[in-house]
């Protein structure tokens, strides 16, 4: 449905504070229960047997010798799911929790047992046989797109790739406008260059974790880390053949997700072995069976055209990319092709994108899939002609920058948008033209993000003193209980402190969509608010009711009824904890609630600075300096969107330096820990400073955008580009490491 | 008549052209007449698309006002992180 | 396989236990003493997020054996907070806002509770190495290292 068309430019009391957040204290004294934190009485362990082969045959599973060990309750592999014969979507994500016919990649699930102990369950897990015919296998995604590669399915491309492709090539995207050859024609340069970025893991430190239980009748009840129980219930439902209504799923606390826990892995599993063990049956994965077997996002490779006159005009981009996004269809590279170019205004634009299949582990949504390995081709393009041509690189994303009524490279005419203030807010920040010290460099980039909007549910109940519980459905992974109680004590009028906000199991309140996207700010806050425009409503008539006139003559402001209008008359105002008090007398409780399939959530843009010292010696870069400036429409807890901001910057800083998916020549993963996967430590860093720009998102009330997933867009080219200037090498293939870039530097 | 832009890959079911133009009023006639109009469409319209209407983002909601002059340009279904 | 009787004290506790040899204090923990709020983000050593301190030194309780606690002091989060008052540590990273989602806070808290023990000023190069064994996914580090500063220079003015 259509929400407000424009926001309110309005003096906040709440909104824009830094209030404590609500489970503060639950998470800095160890009682926040998280996935794994969760026990039931007579509760068994569950484990997963997972492939040693990158690809393989299951010819056949023996379970007897494991199900012969005192202790072991339940075994299960595939034979015990139902087959889903008309649901691809569904489908797929049961063979990746449980392998079907074959095993796809290191790490796929083959068998599950659950056993009174966790070392029973270790013992019998290595009874378990299973008989392999190993396959030839492919995880790169140049390679698994040539003829006579190893092939995993057969029949997946869809009706938009051509005749006499790889069967492991799934899908085509094709999006732009304009003549490209016309574009590249009128350019002073062309710049044709290949770039590469490997697969990074989300890297939540919560690995997944669920309790489940089951009984005969069909009614279960899950409790597992998500970031949408309500799509674990309908997924889990799909798969097991269960009704959704008979499924009650809790999400605990979650230790992390990104985009990561918008999928299931353990918990159809963990239903199937409570289901068959007739116990509730506990389920946590290792760190290694995270990296194995969990999505991490798509490895890239990507072809850019890039036109450029000399004085910086942008005249055509072309970009051709290549996602493989691991075993199954579903690469987030529709995403990239349309967002590569997003960020500027041209009149000649085309990106193809190519959906490819490997023996990796399935691919998970990563912070805004699929658009930083976009953008850090095409930013560190711009930056090399920009450089050629001696541009200031800011001064050439301001002439190309998109702006309201820009027609997007992927369709849309935008409305009002803060690229262009992100870009001059760079351009006059001190950051920009701070001195620099020898083998140090300075990168600019933009990044780009969709946000999303989708099914959102509120209920608000005014308790009888007066306080207010705000009931929403979407896992808090950031803050966001705050930031719900910030909203709803704006709208009521009333203090912060009057507020909390709980997050409801999915028999509580109707559907709501998985956290992601950057919505929920956006969309829970905007039923929030609805709901308490709700509560006011009633409570005018129950004010209205006290002094016998008319609803339409009460209105609600600064937490409190008034009369209003010629024949109000006089009494003096109502506050909320007073009408709630009389409650009972006026015609019973007060609740307000708002249910919408939120449409409208406003795109986001932002800029990048880094200042980076490449050791000449080892090839290891520095990062010294690193500057945000993003678009939020509105901040309603500007520290939260500050750690947004920080905190995808810092995982694209892992992303361009440090994290890669590193695979052996027999397929399998080689760096499956902490110790080889390495995510970004504090000592490896900066402060990251924040600029929040404010330009108001009309489809919000308050003018509120997502802001979570924009921030890990431009961090990858952004470092390239700094790079470049401290050294000299233009480093095409993610991540620079030191070998990489002394090799570069020695080849230089 | 609503003009709709489709992304190039959808060209291929749409006579290849970029542009067509269906006759509708809201979100839903203009599924069912695109689908009508280009059976072609079919396969990704079940897989799924958002439609940008006056630049604003839609996935479902069937009754969402669509005025002749509208700027309406058919999505890949948006999910995210 | 017998198991260990094991005589310990945990937060200032007298506590007893029968553990498995191969048992890691981070499971004793966590499954026999229901002391849930250190958390097992790899079982390697390498993510700090089950960082608790034994007779003084931070250690990562998954790489310590449940029978290596005998007779030892062993402090974790939940002994942090005395009562009602948070230690102000704790209470620095709620004011900060140094934490998102709040699973690699308890053993960011007992091991910058270990940095201040040693070095009640400390600069901000020397809590980031000190810090660097403890991964955050969600903060970039920003807040949390603001949040120590804070609270270490509070800490300094009150004694």
């Amino acid at each position: 449905m259509a929400l407000d068309t424009k926001s309110e430019t309005r003096q906040f009391t709440v909104v824009g504070t830094r209030p404590l957040r609500p489970d503060g204290i639950d998470k800095v004294t160890g009682r926040a229960r998280f996935g794994a934190d969760m026990t039931a009485p007579g509760m068994l362990i569950g484990l997963v047997l997972r492939s040693p082969h990158a690809h393989a045959k299951i010819k056949r599973i023996d379970t007897s010798a494991a199900e012969a060990i005192p202790g072991v309750h339940a075994v299960v592999t595939r034979a015990d799911f139902p087959v889903i014969g008309d649901n691809d979507f569904i489908a797929d994500i049961l063979d990746n929790c449980m392998a079907g016919e074959k095993a796809l990649y290191d790490g796929h699930a083959v068998a599950a047992i659950a056993a009174s102990s966790g070392a029973i369950a270790r013992k019998a897990l290595k009874l378990i046989k299973v008989d392999y015919e190993v396959l030839p296998h492919v995880t790169d995604v140049d390679a698994a797109m040539k003829p006579g590669a190893p092939v995993l399915h057969e029949g997946r491309a869809n009706e938009t790739v051509p005749e006499g492709m790889s069967s492991n090539v799934v899908a085509r995207y094709e999006f732009g406008h304009g003549d490209i050859g016309a574009g590249l024609a009128g350019a002073d340069r062309v710049l044709e260059r290949t770039y590469r970025t490997e697969a990074t893991h989300q890297g939540y430190i919560e690995p997944h974790a669920c309790l489940a239980q089951m009984g005969p009748d069909g009614q279960a009840d899950l409790w597992c880390c998500t970031q949408g129980q309500y799509m674990v219930r309908d997924t889990c439902a799909a798969i097991l053949g269960l009704k959704q209504g008979q499924l009650r799923v809790t999400a605990s606390e979650i230790g992390g997700g990104f985009g990561g826990k918008t999928t299931v892995f353990l918990e159809p599993v963990a239903l199937a072995l409570a289901r068959k063990s007739g116990r509730p049956v506990k389920m946590v994965m290792t760190r290694s069976e995270v990296l194995r077997a969990t999505g991490p996002t798509a490895s890239s490779s990507i072809d850019i055209k890039l036109g450029m006159t000399k004085d910086g005009r942008i005249t055509a981009g072309f970009a051709e990319l290549r996602y493989q996004g691991g075993a199954y269809p579903g690469s987030p590279v529709e995403f990239g092709a349309m967002s590569a170019f997003a960020p500027y205004d041209l009149d000649h634009v085309k990106t193809v994108g190519w959906d490819v299949v490997t023996n990796r582990p399935k691919q998970a949504a990563y912070r805004a899939p699929g658009a930083p390995m976009a953008a850090f081709a095409v930013e560190s393009a711009i930056d090399e002609l920009a450089k050629g041509f001696g541009l200031d690189p800011l001064e050439v994303r301001l002439k190309n920058a998109a702006r309201e009524g820009t027609r997007a490279s992927y369709g849309v005419t935008y409305p009002a948008i803060g690229l262009e203030a992100t870009l001059r807010r760079a351009k006059d920040h001190p950051h920009w033209t701070a001195p620099l010290g020898s083998n140090q460099g300075r990168g600019v980039a933009c990044g780009f993000w969709f946000n999303f909007g989708g099914n959102t549910c509120v209920s608000m109940n005014i308790a009888p003193d007066g306080t207010v519980n705000v009931i929403e459905g979407n896992p808090d992974i950031g803050g966001s209980r705050a930031s719900m109680s910030m909203m709803a004590a704006e709208e009521l009028g009333i203090s912060y402190d009057q507020v909390r906000t709980v997050i409801a199991d999915t028999a509580s309140l109707g559907l709501n969509d998985v956290t992601d996207g950057s919505r929920v700010t956006f969309a829970v806050g905007l039923a929030t608010i609805e709901a308490a425009r709700d509560a006011k409503r009633e409570m005018c008539k129950r004010a209205a009711m006290v002094w016998g006139i008319e609803e339409d003559a009460v209105e609600w402001k600064d937490g409190a009824a008034h009369p209003a209008g010629p024949n109000a008359g006089s009494h003096p105002p109502m506050t909320l904890a007073e009408i709630a008090a009389i409650a009972s007398n006026t015609g019973g409780p007060i609740a307000g609630h708002y249910e919408v399939n939120a449409e409208g959530a406003g795109v986001s843009f932002a800029t990048h600075m880094v200042d980076t010292e490449v050791d000449p010696e080892t090839g290891a870069v520095k990062i010294l300096r690193y500057t945000v400036f993003q678009d939020a429409g509105k901040a309603v807890h500007p520290a939260y969107v500050e750690g947004q901001f920080q905190g995808g910057a810092v995982q694209g800083i892992g992303w361009a330096l440090n994290e890669e998916y590193i695979y052996g020549a027999d397929g399998t993963l080689q760096n499956a820990g902490f110790l080889d996967y390495r995510i970004p430590v504090a000592s490896d860093l900066p402060m990251i400073d924040t600029v929040i720009l404010e330009i108001p998102n009309p489809g919000h009330p308050y003018g509120v955008r997502g802001v979570g997933e924009t921030s890990i867009v431009p961090p990858l080219a952004t470092i390239a580009n700094a790079v470049s200037a401290a050294s000299g090498v233009r480093m095409a293939d993610l991540p620079m490491s030191p070998p990489k870039v002394l090799a570069a530097i020695k080849g230089a | 008549m609503v003009k709709v832009r489709v992304w190039g890959s959808l060209a291929a079911a749409t006579e290849d052209r970029t542009e067509v133009e269906v006759d509708a009023t809201t979100l839903r006639e203009l599924l069912d007449a695109l689908a009508a109009r280009y059976p072609a469409l079919r396969p990704q319209l079940d897989r799924g698309v958002s439609v940008a209407i006056d630049g604003k983002v839609y996935n479902d909601s069937w009754f969402q006002p669509i005025r002749e002059d509208s700027e309406v340009v058919l999505l890949a279904r948006l999910k995210g992180g | 396989m017998s198991r260990i009787h094991v005589t310990t004290t945990i937060n200032g506790d007298p506590v007893e236990y029968l553990c498995d040899p191969e048992e890691t204090l981070l499971d004793v923990l966590r499954d026999r003493l229901g002391l849930t709020g250190s958390k097992e983000g790899c079982g390697t050593g390498d993510c700090g997020a089950c960082s608790v301190t034994m007779n003084g030194r931070l250690v990562c309780s998954c790489l310590v054996l449940g029978a290596e606690a005998e007779g030892a002091q062993i402090a974790t989060i939940e002994g942090m907070a005395k009562g009602e008052t948070l230690h102000p540590l704790q209470r620095k990273f709620i004011e900060h806002a140094a934490l998102q989602c709040g699973i690699c806070t308890p053993g960011i808290l007992v091991a910058a509770k270990s940095l201040l023990e040693r070095n009640p000023d400390p600069t901000e190069e020397e809590a980031r190495y000190w810090l660097a064994g403890n991964l955050c996914r969600c903060t970039g580090y920003d807040k949390i290292i603001r949040a120590v500063m804070d609270a270490a220079a509070e800490m300094r003015e009150a004694s």
